[in-house]
């Protein structure tokens, strides 16, 4: 095929490289692995089908095996299960849903999971703001990073629980000590991966953008930012789950209102379907706020699910 | 829009009057070394060159002689340790617009689509919207890749993303286009085709192109001149003028004044593997 292309290149070499030997190149030898967009939508049809399948079997086999739990869970409730751990303070997910359907019907139980919601979205926000800035900061320049590494590799190890005493002292008030727990616990996840991610900036796309002209800024902008990308939306994922994880943690030994605060109550009033409403509230919201993370990033890596 | 194609048309009539134009690359005693005290390694020692306006010029030479590392003086990457390099009489201080790059492979902004990778030169340099939209779809449509403006690099074959690479380094007019070894990790098919193609684009804008690469074959196939380097310390050892006629074909590496050239250039490439070889069990 090449070789008749190079022939009728030189007869009209206008056109040797037109759109239509770009397209009758798809089915000759120029296509190497990457594949092409021709033969794959002959394939789509039953390749659709099949995914499909598979997805309705995935999403079935997960609703399974969340069913069978529960029953194994209203099984050992039921008979008072002894066996090295006890179930007999366990309330039955029935008593749960009872439970939470109550609360439902009740103002208080949203405001606890407004103010955790409102202490997540200023704690979390004001880690992404800062974390995706200091980790593209310390990225570039190696000044800058050799100044703040030392205490992000010191201050890192320290759990949430064990700033709690120090954030009470430091804060004017106890709302904004949750607050900075949470901060700094999302904070670690999205610095370190936005610092790992400028480093994964391919040297030649950097070499490229200078042969193209562009100054420092605008390498900055159309290069090591998105080449980052991937890695800082991992570290936002991350950061999330580390969020929830710092604020259950402010909750439980501070304040008055809070999903915390709800479920550790409810231990010490022996309100124990109580316990496992709140920590099911937690599981979900930690979820639905890491998936809310991962949507808004998306559009920003849309090129990468393309690429695969 | 209708500027620029003049402005194609322009480089073309220029082209016939070859030697006129822009272009002139000019390496002035330049040497290139690694480290310092014993581990010092001499990537180029001393060299000098001279490559006319719209000359087509191969660098050939086994892996690890510094032609890359001489490409990459002229390309603004490298800072000589001696000596100079100028484009039209000024010098080289960094990378820059005028000299337009193809890399080996994975070199596009893969997220950038197609014909914002090739519109990123124009913009960069302050084009309007505009003028950079119609430069990008001029230069996609010269290298037959219109029809996949809007597709990421990585939903592209390879062959295809080296083009995209030659479109986005011509997008911006540049007086030199620099190659390093574009074409390596290509089948050999989709090289042919690729070659050929990259024959007819620099017959078209009358551009100095050097071209790095380490096979006698495609660098006979394409230069005006094939410069072989050796390797330890890295150095110019021939200046070899090809005297084929073109348009060339692919048929012509079976023709006498083709293998003779090849021959010799193995010949000059053997003595000096086997010099360095002897040279490293010594």
């Amino acid at each position: 095929m090449n070789l008749e292309a190079g022939r009728e290149l030189v007869a009209a070499p206008q056109s040797s490289w037109s759109d239509a030997a770009a397209a009758g190149e798809g089915a000759g030898p120029d296509r190497p692995a990457h594949g092409d967009d021709d033969d794959v939508s002959l394939a789509v049809d039953t390749s659709a089908r099949d995914a499909a399948m598979a997805l309705a079997r995935s999403w079935s086999l997960r609703a399974a095996a969340l069913l069978a739990g529960l029953a194994l869970w209203y099984w050992a409730a039921k008979i008072h299960l002894d066996f090295y751990f006890r179930f007999d303070n366990v309330p039955t997910p029935l008593a749960v849903a009872e439970a939470l359907w109550r609360h439902a019907h009740e103002a208080k139980f949203y405001i606890h999971i407004l103010i955790s919601m409102r202490r997540i979205a200023l704690g979390y926000s004001l880690a992404a703001v800062v974390g995706i800035f200091l980790g593209l900061v310390m990225g570039r320049l190696q000044t800058i990073r050799d100044l703040v590494m030392p205490y992000i590799e010191l201050l890192r190890p320290i759990p949430a629980v064990a700033w709690i005493p120090l954030a009470i002292l430091m804060w004017p008030t106890e709302e904004s000590s949750i607050i900075y727990i949470v901060f700094l616990g999302a904070l670690f996840p999205i610095v370190l991966n936005t610092i790992h991610g400028v480093e994964q900036t391919p040297e030649v796309l950097v070499r490229a953008a200078e042969s193209l002209g562009a100054s420092r800024v605008q390498i900055f902008w159309h290069v090591v930012l998105p080449a980052a990308l991937p890695s800082i939306a991992a570290g936002l994922s991350v950061g999330m789950g580390v969020a929830w994880f710092s604020l259950l943690a402010g909750e439980i030994i501070s304040g008055q209102y809070g999903i915390g605060y709800f479920t550790w109550n409810a231990y010490s009033l022996i309100q124990y379907p109580d316990i496992i409403v709140g920590m099911l509230l937690i599981g979900v919201f930690g979820t639905l706020s890491t998936y809310a993370v991962q949507l808004l990033m998306r559009p920003f890596l849309a090129w990468q699910r393309r690429t695969r | 829009m209708i500027g620029r194609v003049v402005k194609l048309e322009e480089r073309a009539a220029a082209k016939t009057g070859r030697g006129a134009d822009k272009g002139r690359i000019l390496i002035e005693r330049v040497a290139v070394t690694y480290g310092r005290g014993a581990h010092m390694h001499m990537a180029v020692t001393q060299t000098s060159l001279e490559i006319a306006p719209g000359e087509f010029v191969c660098l050939l030479g086994p892996s690890g002689c510094g032609k890359s590392t001489l490409l990459n003086c002229v390309a603004g990457y490298v800072r000589p340790s001696q000596g100079q390099v100028s484009i039209d009489g000024v010098p080289v201080t960094k990378p820059g617009p005028d000299r337009g790059m193809v890399f080996q492979q994975y070199s596009l902004f893969p997220w950038k689509t197609v014909f914002d990778n090739v519109a990123f030169g124009p913009r960069l340099a302050g084009k309007g919207d505009a003028e950079a939209t119609s430069t990008a779809r001029t230069f996609l449509e010269m290298v037959g890749l219109s029809r996949f403006a809007k597709k990421y690099p990585g939903e592209l074959s390879g062959g295809m993303q080296q083009r995209v690479g030659i479109a986005r380094a011509l997008a911006n007019y540049p007086a030199v286009l620099l190659m390093d070894e574009p074409f390596g990790a290509l089948d050999s098919q989709t090289r042919a085709m690729m070659q050929q193609n990259l024959l007819r684009i620099w017959d078209e804008f009358g551009i100095t192109v050097l071209f790095v690469t380490h096979d006698v074959d495609e660098a006979l196939f394409l230069a005006d001149r094939v410069l072989v380097m050796s390797a330890s310390p890295g150095r110019v050892i021939a200046d070899l003028t090809v005297p084929l006629e073109r348009p060339r074909l692919p048929e012509i590496a079976t023709e006498e004044a083709f293998v003779r050239l090849k021959r010799r250039c193995l010949d000059i490439i053997s003595v000096e593997s086997l010099r360095a070889f002897e040279q490293q069990n010594r």
